[in-house]
């Protein structure tokens, strides 16, 4: 095994000993649909969703929701963590370069992430009848562009922060505007004009427009998908600017 | 054979000079000792040789090499201070994983033994005491089979047995035939353990000797203490040349010198008929020179 897969193993077997983390990235999102699913009016269609269910609009809010837990609090904390502690300064003594480490800990978040993500398709599929993503070549481009773009924000949020704790606040403190704005308290579907600009223009309500595009059959839309590609591109070259590695 | 040649060493931060002047060489399979008070320069002038900083001066070679080389990595094991571990961890998670960075790495069962780390593999590092951490980091600085162990402030914060413990086991391990840098601040630590040590002192090397070198040149002054069994006039020993004060504590002698003052005042005293009860010498220690050196105690922050 090469010592990248060895020290994605270990990531990931230190994650799995964070109940707290595992539960809400792991097995939250699924809940939060079966939860939804089992409110009766959520599974009818809706004129004002253009005949769309609201847990059809759920299953892409979900895979977001995965994906901002991960990029904005797991993944920060443990970065900012590791270099609080000093381990990025004591693996730049082995011969492993420390940017391995960092690698293994996204590495380890993708696995999580596409874990949690085929849990919360099979339940909505299974239990509540929402379709797989129709256009699936799209939901695989729309994920990994929503993942890329979650992760740098949490690799610019763990440049910034001087330690594992402020790196958990500056988290939360993203989490909660940007799951808004994705849509996790109302839609995005249903926002009016300029919040919905807005929304459009935000890393994770691109994410989630691209991915209900995919899940509703069509390629997501070269707006949201060039969004997402600026935010991973302008957030990506400042994290490499600013991160330090002690 | 020099594995270490450090050569005018010179290393900012900002505006304070954090090292202004640090040259010295270590030999293959010997103790090197760098000491100094707090904020000497001690952890910067490693932290240059292991490769994790760059110098703004002067030049480092370590086996023939420039420090930040990458093939250097395998052949330099370091144990930096206060460098932690993930606190769920274990320790033959840690040793494992570590293991696997190295091309040629030792056996890590072997070497938790050896450390006395075997009953506590399953242990997670967070519950760790704190000499157990200290010995696991020392377990991963040698794990890949280093040519070279760098140290740093190896046993700040153990009790005074666990201390020993691992003086016991550097010892072990140079007999292995790994050269060892070792940074302290414990004068014990340096006397008991370096074949030469250099004294660092405000970014500069003050001294670089044998630590028994350093304490002769530098604080050659010995103290007789007795009780004669008879009077004693003090020019009776103020005239050997050895001596330099006689000091009265009631019917005590203290007595102050030079060279070989203790032959030469129980010479006097059996050709006086005088025995010397309750004789005791006092040796100037590595602290005293250290104090010479730097004008300040090592409990002092600097």
């Amino acid at each position: 095994m090469s010592i990248f897969a060895k020290l994605t193993r270990s990531e990931l077997r230190l994650f799995l000993r964070e109940p707290v983390q595992v539960f809400f990235t792991l097995f939250f999102p699924t809940v939060l649909i079966a939860i939804l699913g089992n409110i009766p009016d959520f599974g009818k269609p809706d004129p004002a969703l253009g005949g769309a269910r609201v847990i059809d609009l759920y299953v892409a809010i979900a895979v977001v929701f995965t994906l901002g837990m991960l990029g904005l609090q797991v993944a920060p904390l443990a970065l900012a963590t590791y270099r609080e502690r000093g381990i990025l300064r004591r693996i730049a003594t082995t011969p492993v370069r420390p940017v391995t480490l960092l690698g293994a800990q996204l590495a380890m978040n993708l696995l999580i992430a596409i874990v949690s993500v085929a849990l919360v398709l099979t339940v909505g599929r299974l239990a509540f009848d929402v379709a797989l993503p129709r256009q699936a070549d799209g939901f695989v481009i729309a994920f990994l562009l929503t993942a890329g773009t979650a992760f740098t924000v949490g690799l610019l949020v763990a440049a910034v922060a001087p330690s594992g704790k402020t790196a958990n606040s500056i988290g939360t403190f993203l989490f909660f505007p940007l799951m808004f704005f994705a849509g996790l308290w109302t839609p995005r579907e249903v926002f009016p004009g300029l919040l919905r600009t807005i929304s459009d223009l935000s890393p994770l309500g691109a994410g989630e427009r691209a991915l209900h595009a995919a899940m509703t059959g069509s390629w997501p839309s070269w707006g949201s998908l060039t969004v997402l590609l600026a935010y991973m591109l302008v957030l990506g070259i400042a994290a490499a600017r600013l991160f330090r590695w002690e | 054979m020099t594995v270490i040649d450090v050569a005018h060493l010179q290393k900012r931060y900002g505006d304070t000079a954090a090292v202004r002047n640090v040259s010295f060489t270590v030999d293959a399979g010997e103790i090197f000792g760098i000491l100094g008070p707090n904020g000497a320069g001690k952890t910067t002038t490693v932290e240059c040789v292991c490769g994790l900083r760059t110098p703004d001066g002067g030049s480092i070679r370590v086996l023939g090499r420039e420090p930040h080389e990458p093939g250097l990595r395998a052949e330099v094991g370091v144990q930096l201070q206060e460098s932690q571990l993930p606190e769920k961890m274990t320790v033959r998670e840690a040793l494992e994983l570590w293991s696997a960075f190295y091309p040629d790495p030792a056996d890590w069962r072997v070497l938790a033994g050896d450390l006395g780390l075997d009953g506590k593999l399953g242990e997670r590092f967070g519950k760790l005491s704190g000499g157990q951490k200290q010995r696991l980091s020392i377990a991963l600085a040698l794990v890949g089979n280093p040519r070279i162990a760098i140290l740093d402030e190896l046993t700040t914060g153990l009790d005074p047995q666990a201390r020993r413990d691992t003086w016991d086991l550097i010892e072990s391990v140079r007999d292995r035939g790994v050269t060892i840098v070792l940074v302290t601040h414990f004068m014990e630590e340096a006397e008991r353990l370096c074949d030469r040590l250099a004294v660092i002192d405000a970014g500069a090397v003050v001294a670089l000797d044998t630590p028994a070198g350093l304490i002769s040149h530098l604080a050659a002054e010995q103290r007789l203490r007795f009780r004669p069994s008879l009077p004693v006039d003090d020019d009776v020993l103020t005239a050997l040349p050895e001596v330099t004060e006689v000091i009265r504590h009631g019917n005590q002698l203290e007595v102050a010198g030079t060279g070989n003052l203790l032959q030469a005042v129980s010479a006097t005293l059996v050709a006086h008929r005088i025995i010397a009860h309750d004789l005791r010498i006092e040796q100037a220690s590595l602290d005293d020179a250290f104090v010479r050196l730097t004008g300040r105690s090592t409990d002092q922050e600097a």
